[in-house]
C-alpha cells in the first residue's frame, strides 16, 4: 500500500499576539501523531519565509492592520488550497480592532497615532514623533478581518483557541471529516 | 448679500426657560403625563428647546422621572434638546425633493442665511435642517417654515424667502402673502394646492352635509356596524383591515371608556391623500368619527395630526367649533340622548412610526411613539387601556359616505375584495401630480396613462413599504389582492438610478425605526450599508443572496409594520431589476476579495507618513 | 395545576398545546415562554429575565405558531396550538438575531470581564455562532461612566434589552435608567448626569450581575475574582438550568 503523502501546512501570524501559534503547541502530546500526517511549510515555527510548494492548509492568525498583512494573506491565498483563519482577530479583528471604535474624527487615523505615539497619557517618547522608518508597512484605515480581504474557508475561534479545539479541527480536516465544532468546544475568550 | 459662512457653530447657547414658566405650562396641561406631547410642544414652540433643567420641571409636575421625560422629547425629530433658532427651516429630503432639485434649494438657503444644513446661526435666528417627506410630493421640494408649509422651491423662490426671513418677515407672511385669508380653509389652500385631479363618486366628488349622521342616529349601533362589513370597506391606511370587523370588536365586551382615534399621520413618502381630505373634507372626517362613534359607544375622540400637517389645525380646529355650535359634536349629538362624543387634536412631532395604531396610541398617551405588545389588540385594550378604533382618515370619510348612500353603493364599485374608491397620490415624473380618486380595479398602465406618465420606467406603489415596479408588471391592478396601497403612486422615468432611491429608501427607515425591537433597529442599518456597498461596486455576488437573507430575517422577527415592510425596497427592487444589483458585483478571483480596495485603505497612511507603498504602488521602488 | 372552586370539586383549567411535538400543560394567562419553562423546554432569550415585565424587544424567543412568528416571551399560550422552536430555520433567525447585537455594540470577548458569565456570548455558543458574519460592525464610541465609587458602566456593551430599566423601575423603585433616543441612536440612559448623581447603589437587583446579561453593567472590584474558563456558561450551556426540569 503507498505510503499517503503528507500534508503540507502553512501559517502565519499578522496582525495578532502569536498567542494562537503558542496555542498549536497546547496540542501536547498529540502534536506527535499530527506530525506524522502533515509537514510545514512557510511557517515561522521553522522560519521559512517563502513557499516552497504548494500548500493544502495555510493558518492564519490576526488580522489585517498593516499592508505587508495584506501583502502576505493574499500570498496564502494563492497558494494554499485550503485557508483557515486562526482565532478572533483573524475571525474578527480582535483586540487591534479596538482601534476601528475609537476613530470618528475627522482624520481617524493621525488622531490614533498620536495618542499612541505622542499624545496618550501613559507614552514616554522622547522623539513625539510618529515611528515612520521606511521600513515599516503602511498602517491600513483599519483593521479588517481576513475574510473582507480574501476568501476564508474555516474559522477556528477562541482568544486563543485551545489545543483541543485546534487538534479537534485539523485531525476533522485531514480525514476530510469536518464537520463543524463540538458545542463545548466553542469559546471567544 | 453674502454672509460669513464658515464659524456658525452646530448649536448655540441659551439659559433654560425659567422654571416657572414651564410649570405654567404644565399646569395648562392638568399637570397629566398623558398630555406630554402637548407640553412639550408648548415648551418647543416657545423656547425652541427642551433643556435639561425643563426636563426636570416637567417630570416634576407630571410626577415622572426626567429620564421619562427626556425618553419622549429625544425620540421626536420635532423636539430638541438643543437651542433651536427662532426659525427653524425644515428642508424636505425626500427622493422626489432630491429630483426636483432640492440641492439648488439646499445651496441658497444655506448661502443667503449663512449656516449649512443641521446649524442654527449664531444669534439663534436660524435653524437649518432636512427632514423626511412632508407630504407634498406633489409640489415638491418643499419645506417647513417652523408650522407652515412653503411649496414648489426653486433657487430664486428659496432666495426670496430666505431674504425675507432675514428682513424679520414672519413664516406665516411668507407662507400665505398678500392680504389675510377670509377663513382657515383658504388659507389652507393659498399655502398648499389641493392638485385634486380627478373627483370620483365618494370623496372628492359633491358631498351632502351630515347625510351619514343623519342616517346614524335614525338606526342602531349594531346596524351601523352591519351596514359597514356588508359595505365591504377596509382600512385605507395601506393594511386594509375590514373596517365592520374592527367596529364590532371594539363594540363588544363591558367597558367604561371607548375611543374614536383618527389617524392623520400620513407619514409614507410620496402619500398625501390624507393632507387633502383634511382640507376638502374635514367635516366629513369628522361625520366618520362621529359615526364611528355611535357605532362603538365612544364619547371621546382624537385626531391624530402628524405634525408636518400643524399648519391645518387652525382649519381643523374651526370646524371642530363650527360643529359643536351646530350640535354635531358635544353631548346630545343631533338631539340624540346619550348620544355624546367630542375631539381633541393630538398633533405628532415627525415620527414615521406613530401610523402603527400601537404607536400612535403611545404617541397620544405622552409616551415614545413605540408600538404596543399584542395581544391585546387596540379594539380591547387602547388608549390608556380602554377599547379604541383606530382608522385612517380616509376610512372615516368612507364611513360617513356609505352609511348616507348604502352599502350596496359602495360594494358595487371596486373588484371583488376591494370595494368603492381609493385616493392615489400620485408624484414623480407625471404630467399630472395630484390626487385621483378611482375605484379599486385599474392597472398601473390605465392610472400612468389618466396622470400622463406613460414613459415611467419603475413605480412605486405605496410608498417605500410597498412594492416597486418595472415596465413588465404595469399590466399589474390596484387591489389589496395584487398591488395593495395606502395611495403613494410614485412614478421614475429612465434616468432615475435606482439603487439611489433604494439607498434612500432605507435611510429613511434606519430614521423612522423606533429602535424597541433589535432587527428593525439594527437590521436596517446593515440593509442600508449593503445597499451602499452596491452603489460604491464594493459588492461581492454573494452579497445578492445576503441581502434577501438579511431582509427575511428582519420581515420574520420584526416586532410592528414597519420592520415587516422595511425591506421591501430592496426585495422589491431585486425581483424587478435583478441586473442592475448583479452588474454591480465584483466577484472573487482565485479567493482574492476584488471588493478590498487596497489603495483606499493605505491612503490615509501614505498622506501621514509622507510616503508611498514599495507593495502595492506599483511604479515606486526604494 | 388545577384551581378549587367554591364547593371545593376540582375544576382543571390548564389546558395543553405542543412546542416541537412535545405535549404540555399550561395555565390560563401563561405566556408560551412561561408555560415551557415550567415544562422544562428552554427557548433562548435576552431581554426576558425571571421576576420583570416581559418586554419582547429582542425578538430572540421568536416561535412560529400556525406558521406565524411571534415572540413567546409575550405570546400567550393557546389550547391545543403547535409551536415551532427548535427549528433549524428558527435557529438560524436567533443566531442571526445574535450576530446582530454582537455587531451593533464592541463586543470584545477577550477584554470583557463578563466573558464566561456573558449570557450574549452563551447564546452564540447555544446557537453554534462560529463563522464570521457579513455584518458591518457599528463600533459605537459612547463615553464611559466610572463616576459611582463602586459601579461602572460601559454603554458601548449594552445591548438595550432594558432589564436593569425594568429591575431599577419595578423592583428597586428607583427608576435610574430608561431609554432615550430613536432607532440605531435608541440607548439606556441614566436618570441624571452621570450614576454618581443617581442614588444608585451596588445591592440594588438592577445592579446585580444576574440582570445585565452582558459587560455593561460593571460592579468594580470584583471583575476577575473568578477565572476565565470557570464561569457560569464555562460549565454549562445557557438554559441547561430549565432543560434539567424535564429530566428530573
Amino acid at each position: 500500500m503507498p505510503e499517503l503523502r503528507k500534508a503540507r501546512i502553512a501559517t502565519a501570524s499578522l496582525a495578532g499576539c502569536f498567542g494562537c501559534h503558542m496555542a498549536i503547541l497546547d496540542i501536547d502530546e498529540r502534536l506527535i501523531g499530527l506530525m506524522g500526517l502533515v509537514e510545514f511549510d512557510r511557517s515561522p515555527v521553522n522560519d521559512i519565509k517563502k513557499f516552497t510548494k504548494r500548500c493544502d492548509i495555510g493558518i492564519i492568525e490576526g488580522g489585517c492592520c498593516n499592508e505587508e498583512n495584506v501583502h502576505v494573506l493574499q500570498d496564502f491565498r494563492r497558494n494554499c488550497d485550503v485557508l483557515i483563519a486562526l482565532g478572533q482577530c483573524a475571525i474578527m479583528g480582535g483586540l487591534p480592532a479596538m482601534r476601528n471604535a475609537v476613530m470618528h474624527s475627522e482624520n481617524p487615523l493621525l488622531e490614533c497615532l498620536e495618542e499612541a505615539y505622542i499624545s496618550g497619557r501613559f507614552i514616554r517618547n522622547t522623539t513625539h514623533q510618529i515611528p515612520n522608518d521606511p521600513a515599516l508597512p503602511l498602517v491600513l484605515d483599519k483593521v479588517y478581518p481576513l475574510s473582507e480581504v480574501v476568501k476564508i474557508d474555516y474559522n477556528i475561534p477562541g482568544c486563543a483557541p485551545t489545543g483541543d479545539v485546534i487538534y479537534s479541527t485539523l485531525a476533522s480536516l485531514l480525514a476530510g471529516k469536518f464537520r463543524g465544532f463540538e458545542r463545548e468546544l466553542i469559546k471567544f475568550d | 448679500m453674502d454672509v460669513q459662512t464658515s464659524q456658525a457653530p452646530e448649536t448655540v447657547e441659551a439659559a433654560p426657560p425659567p422654571k416657572a414658566e414651564i410649570l405654567e405650562i404644565c399646569a395648562e396641561y392638568g399637570n397629566d403625563r398623558h398630555r406630554m406631547m402637548d407640553i412639550l410642544h408648548t415648551v418647543q414652540n416657545r423656547y425652541r428647546w427642551i433643556a435639561p433643567e425643563t426636563m426636570e420641571a416637567i417630570a416634576e409636575a407630571t410626577d415622572l422621572s426626567r429620564i421619562q421625560v427626556e425618553g419622549v422629547a429625544s425620540f421626536y425629530s420635532f423636539f430638541s434638546l438643543k437651542p433651536k433658532g427662532r426659525v427653524t427651516i425644515r428642508l424636505c429630503d425626500d427622493i422626489i425633493d432630491r429630483f426636483h432639485g432640492l440641492d439648488a434649494v439646499v445651496a441658497e438657503f444655506e448661502r443667503a442665511l449663512g449656516i449649512k444644513m443641521g446649524q442654527t446661526s449664531r444669534d439663534g435666528a436660524f435653524s437649518l435642517e432636512f427632514t423626511p417627506c412632508i407630504g407634498m410630493s406633489d409640489q415638491a421640494p418643499a419645506a417647513m417654515i417652523n408650522d407652515v408649509v412653503i411649496t414648489k422651491l426653486t433657487r430664486e423662490k428659496a432666495r426670496d424667502v430666505a431674504n425675507a426671513l432675514r428682513a424679520g418677515e414672519t413664516p406665516e407672511k411668507i407662507a400665505v402673502p398678500g392680504f389675510s385669508p377670509s377663513s382657515a380653509h383658504e388659507r389652507a389652500n393659498r399655502m398648499v394646492n389641493s392638485n385634486i385631479r380627478h373627483a370620483g363618486e365618494v370623496l372628492l366628488g359633491p358631498v351632502p352635509q351630515n347625510a351619514g349622521l343623519t342616517k346614524a342616529v335614525s338606526i342602531t349601533p349594531t346596524q351601523i356596524i352591519t351596514t359597514m362589513e356588508e359595505s365591504g370597506l377596509r382600512g385605507c391606511g395601506g393594511a386594509g383591515f375590514v373596517t365592520g370587523r374592527k367596529w364590532r370588536f371594539a363594540a363588544g365586551g363591558e367597558a367604561e371608556r371607548r375611543f374614536v382615534i383618527c389617524n392623520a399621520d400620513e407619514g409614507e413618502p410620496g402619500t398625501f391623500k390624507d393632507r387633502v381630505l383634511l382640507t376638502e373634507r374635514p367635516h366629513l372626517l369628522i361625520e366618520g368619527m362621529t359615526v364611528a362613534a355611535r357605532a362603538v359607544g365612544a364619547r371621546e375622540g382624537i385626531i391624530y395630526l402628524r405634525g408636518e400637517y400643524e399648519y391645518l389645525r387652525p382649519l381643523l380646529e374651526e370646524v371642530l367649533d363650527e360643529r359643536r355650535a351646530a350640535g354635531l359634536l358635544g353631548t346630545e349629538i343631533m338631539g340624540v340622548r346619550n348620544f355624546h362624543f367630542d375631539i381633541r387634536i393630538q398633533l405628532g412631532a415627525g415620527a414615521y412610526v406613530c401610523g402603527e395604531e400601537g404607536a400612535l396610541i403611545s404617541s397620544c398617551e405622552g409616551l415614545p411613539g413605540e408600538p404596543k405588545t399584542r395581544p391585546p389588540f387596540p379594539v380591547q385594550r387602547g388608549y390608556l387601556g380602554y377599547p379604541t378604533v383606530v382608522n385612517n382618515v380616509e376610512t372615516f370619510c368612507h364611513a360617513a359616505r356609505i352609511l348616507d348612500k348604502g352599502a350596496k353603493w359602495f360594494f358595487d364599485m371596486g373588484k371583488e375584495g376591494s370595494h368603492g374608491t381609493k385616493l392615489f397620490s400620485v408624484s414623480g415624473d407625471c404630467l399630472n401630480p395630484g390626487i385621483y380618486e378611482l375605484p379599486y380595479g385599474h392597472s398601473i398602465w390605465e392610472l400612468l396613462s389618466i396622470v400622463g406618465g406613460e414613459d415611467a420606467a419603475a413605480v412605486q406603489v405605496g410608498g417605500p413599504s410597498g412594492t416597486m415596479i418595472g415596465r413588465d408588471s404595469f399590466s399589474r391592478k390596484l387591489t389589496f389582492d395584487d398591488l395593495a396601497t395606502g395611495g403613494a403612486i410614485i412614478i421614475f422615468n429612465g434616468s432615475r438610478n435606482i439603487l439611489e432611491i433604494v439607498e434612500y429608501y432605507m435611510s429613511f427607515f434606519v430614521h423612522e425605526s423606533c429602535g424597541y425591537c433589535t432587527p428593525c433597529r439594527v437590521g436596517n442599518v446593515f440593509l442600508q450599508k449593503a445597499i451602499a456597498k452596491f452603489r460604491k461596486g464594493l459588492a461581492n455576488p454573494e452579497d445578492i443572496e445576503y441581502l434577501r437573507d438579511l431582509s427575511s430575517t428582519i420581515i420574520e422577527t420584526s416586532r410592528c409594520g414597519l420592520g415587516i415592510t422595511s425591506p421591501n425596497p430592496v426585495l422589491t427592487t431585486l425581483k424587478s431589476f435583478p441586473l442592475i444589483y448583479s452588474t454591480m458585483t465584483k466577484p472573487t478571483k482565485d479567493g482574492i476579495r476584488d471588493t478590498f480596495d487596497i489603495q483606499a485603505a493605505i491612503d490615509g497612511a501614505r498622506k501621514i507618513a509622507k510616503r508611498r507603498s514599495y507593495i502595492f504602488d506599483k511604479d515606486f521602488s526604494q | 395545576m388545577s384551581a378549587i372552586s367554591d364547593t371545593g370539586t376540582r375544576r382543571d383549567t390548564t389546558f395543553t398545546f405542543t412546542i416541537d411535538g412535545v405535549e404540555i400543560r399550561a395555565q390560563p394567562g401563561q405566556t408560551i415562554m412561561e408555560a415551557a419553562d415550567d415544562a422544562g423546554i428552554y427557548i433562548p432569550r435576552l431581554c426576558d429575565h425571571e421576576g420583570l415585565r416581559h418586554q419582547g424587544s429582542c425578538r430572540v424567543c421568536t416561535v412560529k405558531v400556525g406558521g406565524r412568528s411571534v415572540s413567546a416571551c409575550t405570546q400567550p399560550a393557546n389550547p391545543g396550538t403547535n409551536v415551532e422552536s427548535e427549528t433549524p430555520y428558527l435557529t438560524k433567525l436567533r443566531r442571526d438575531l445574535v450576530e446582530m447585537l454582537f455587531h451593533e455594540g464592541n463586543h470584545l470577548c477577550p477584554m470583557c470581564e463578563a466573558s464566561g458569565n456573558c449570557e450574549l456570548q452563551a447564546m452564540a455558543y447555544r446557537l453554534d455562532m462560529t463563522n464570521p458574519t457579513k455584518f458591518p460592525y457599528l463600533e459605537p464610541n459612547r463615553d464611559l461612566d466610572a463616576s459611582h465609587p463602586d459601579i461602572a458602566l460601559d454603554t458601548n456593551r449594552c445591548i438595550s434589552c432594558g432589564r436593569c430599566i425594568r429591575a431599577s423601575m419595578d423592583v428597586d423603585g428607583k427608576g435610574l435608567f430608561g431609554y432615550v433616543g430613536r432607532g440605531i441612536k435608541r440607548r439606556v440612559a441614566v436618570n441624571g448626569m452621570d450614576l454618581a448623581h443617581t442614588d444608585a447603589a451596588v445591592t440594588d437587583h438592577a445592579i446585580s450581575a444576574e440582570v445585565c446579561p452582558v459587560g455593561c453593567i460593571i460592579r468594580k472590584r470584583e471583575g476577575f475574582r473568578i477565572p476565565i474558563g470557570e464561569r457560569e456558561f464555562d460549565k454549562g450551556l445557557i438554559g441547561h438550568e430549565i432543560e434539567e426540569k424535564a429530566n428530573a
